[in-house]
């Protein structure tokens, strides 16, 4: 009896954790169970949104999750969006996508590369769903890959760094050793060189998206040696927060979250994505969707830097604002030559831009960089 | 030697969460239980401890909330296993899963908000007068934030409280032979329920250090698998928290290790790094086997139901 009993309440136990944390849940009231008979245009069309990490990180799902809710906003009544948080990248994935798909979703948003294999294998069997995949390089039919251009306003961090440093050391905690990452830490490293060429950027490597503990110890690391802006490619605040008790200043990325450091941070580059969500939903249900992949940029609104702090430097404003217009008007192009990498060698002369897939396929770091690649 | 200096305080920062939820779990696995909802007690006291410090802006009572919390969490695990006699090991990992769910459903309106200046002030780093003054030793140990300091105090006073006094050598027995203890006079339920609670806030005390301490704003997640480091400390501590008071120091020092020699011209990958703390105590548990030392032996009757009627 007692066993029987100590069952239930395991059970008991896991569901309810399972209903806490990981379950997915209907963004919206639930909409009336979805009938089988073709209700034409008053049925909402579902929006399934798939996370990599919580939508507390205060980071990059955070700002996939804003954009959802930008996207319920603007399409109240036509749609209904449903998400799942925390899916690890496996095969877990794919039962996460099944599932979405039986409760009805006709869109999907996977919003981490580690998905991408399993949306192409469910797109293939879904011809009917339209399937949307952040960061990747495959796509389909109705598999959409779509990203933007971090690397813009990284640079534009890169000219508030070099402006603000004293030591002349910025610090650069980074994930792990991928092109994105590099591109980002390369831009940063350009766009300081390009007010003050004697800046060196020193680069932490953690091997993790998410853990706040483990970036803020790789940003103490930097800190102590000499290092006195920090920016970052991580999706948690813990590398601003190192700066703030150090009394040095920093760069986030993903979201504005001054209000986690307000006294180090200056500003962040920060994903849009509300506009571009908005924007192809709207294709769907209007029927005028094509399948191409979008690399959005600056121009577009999909990636921006977030508004100077009083922390950044008084001469900032004014530079970053014309290097940003001369991105916006074609004048200045990212990753042009002269570009030497480490050793010195050149790797792009002058007057050539590298092309989007030698920049998507980046795995050396300008002059100027100190760290490795593995 | 700044360098070094710097390095070993950061260490003794990132081993203290573990230090917390390892004496917690020496504690709970020295009464013959194995609890491993570590991970899932120390979230629950991240986010309890996190958010009543943030309304009340008072550091004890945000410590209290964490303990409360820990404590409430082992209770239900308490109950399953030692009244319900339920499998040990699959109510821990249930615990886990329960843990981290509860505190991001808790956490959801947290999400962004830092510590509030009191608590953060409260938990300076401050120069201890006269320790703090000693070369070396001094700059290392005695230049930490309070929670550090009673992190030394609760670890020495858990190895003292197990090993030199009357209860302590009581759940030591209870650990080893349940039925022994037991017709020795020993109320082994009772026992066992305070030391199983009593672990539950260390661990949840270790989750609130990472929330309201070391990143001082709440983030989902904040232990990142810390739980687990302390479930393999444990074994590589033999069950002694004097042994964990070092252990923890070391583990938190191989965490950050990897960002110090990046850049050096030391060149070992990350990776083989990040993997250290797990091949350490595999390595503690061969030797552990070959010696078949008692002392580094665990409780014997760790993770066995005591049956009164089966004597």
């Amino acid at each position: 009896m007692k066993k029987v009993l100590a069952f239930a309440l395991i059970t008991m136990l896991v569901i309810s954790a399972a209903l806490t944390g990981c379950a997915p849940k209907p963004a919206e009231t639930p909409a009336p169970a979805p009938a089988a008979t073709e209700a034409p245009k008053a049925e909402p069309v579902k929006v399934g949104f798939i996370y990599v990490g919580p939508i507390g990180d205060g980071g990059w799902t955070f700002a996939h999750d804003q954009a959802r809710l930008a996207l319920e906003k603007e399409l109240g009544g036509q749609i209904q969006t449903i998400y799942k948080e925390s899916v690890p990248e496996s095969q877990e994935c794919e039962k996460v996508l099944n599932d979405m798909i039986d409760q009805g979703c006709k869109i999907i948003f996977a919003t981490s590369f580690g998905f991408m294999d399993y949306v192409e294998k469910v797109a293939k069997a879904n011809p009917e769903v339209y399937f949307y995949h952040c960061s990747g390089y495959k796509s389909g039919p109705n598999f959409v890959n779509y990203f933007g251009a971090m690397e813009e306003p990284r640079y534009l961090s890169g000219i508030v760094a070099a402006l603000k440093t004293k030591s002349n050391k910025l610090g650069y905690v980074a994930a792990f050793e991928i092109p994105e990452v590099v591109r980002g830490i390369n831009a940063y490293a350009l766009g300081a060189q390009s007010v003050n060429p004697n800046v060196e950027v020193k680069v932490k490597w953690t091997h993790t998206w998410y853990d706040p503990a483990k970036e803020k110890e790789a940003a103490k690391a930097l800190l102590d040696e000499g290092c006195d802006v920090i920016a970052q490619h991580q999706d948690t605040a813990g590398p601003q927060q190192a700066a703030e008790e150090k009394g040095a200043f920093a760069i986030g990325y993903n979201t504005d979250s001054h209000a986690a450091a307000p006294k180090a941070y200056m500003t962040a580059p920060v994903w849009n994505w509300g506009p571009y969500y908005i924007a192809q939903v709207k294709s769907i249900l209007d029927g005028s969707f094509k399948a191409e992949n979008y690399y959005g940029n600056t121009k577009d609104g999909i990636v921006e830097l977030a508004p100077l702090t009083a922390n950044a430097p008084a001469e900032a404003q004014a530079a970053v604002d014309k290097v940003k217009a001369s991105i916006i008007d074609g004048s200045f192009k990212l990753f042009t030559g002269p570009i030497k990498d480490q050793s010195g060698a050149e790797k792009v002369p002058a007057g050539t831009t590298m092309t989007l897939d030698q920049q998507l396929s980046f795995d050396w770091f300008v002059q100027g960089v100190e760290g490795k690649i593995k | 030697m700044d360098g070094l200096i710097s390095f070993l305080t950061a260490a003794i920062v990132a081993g203290t969460p573990i230090l917390f939820a390892t004496v917690g779990e020496i504690i709970t696995e020295k009464s013959g239980h194995l609890n491993l909802g570590v991970e899932g007690l120390m979230m629950m006291g991240a986010v309890m401890g996190f958010s009543v410090g943030l309304s009340t802006g008072s550091p004890a009572a945000a410590m209290l909330a964490a303990m409360a919390a820990g404590a409430t969490g082992s209770l239900i695990y308490a109950f399953l296993t030692i009244s319900l006699r339920a499998n040990q090991v699959v109510t821990g990992l249930a615990l886990t899963i329960f843990g981290t769910g509860l505190a991001s459903f808790l956490g959801q309106k947290l999400v962004g908000q830092v510590a509030p200046e009191a608590i953060k002030t409260f938990f300076k780093p401050m120069v201890l007068p006269g320790l703090g003054q000693i070369p070396f030793i001094g700059q290392v140990f005695f230049r930490q934030d309070a929670f550090v300091y009673f992190g030394y105090l609760m670890a020495l006073g858990a190895g003292f409280y197990l090993y030199y006094t009357r209860p302590g050598r009581h759940i030591r027995a209870i650990g080893e032979n349940p039925g022994a203890a037991d017709a020795a006079g020993v109320n082994v339920t009772l026992y066992r329920y305070a030391h199983i609670l009593a672990g539950g806030a260390l661990c949840g005390l270790g989750g609130a250090y990472l929330s309201l301490v070391y990143v001082p704003a709440w983030q989902d997640n904040v232990t990142a698998g810390r739980g687990w480091i302390a479930v393999a400390l444990v074994i590589f501590a033999a069950w002694n928290p004097f042994k964990a008071l070092m252990g923890a120091y070391l583990f938190g020092g191989l965490d950050i290790i990897g960002f110090r020699i990046q850049g050096s011209a030391i060149h070992i990958s990350q990776y083989i790094i990040d993997m250290l703390p797990y091949v350490v105590t595999i390595v503690v548990l061969v030797a552990v086997s070959m010696k078949k030392s008692k002392e580094m032996a665990p409780p014997k009757h760790l993770g066995l139901p005591y049956y009164r009627e089966e004597r």
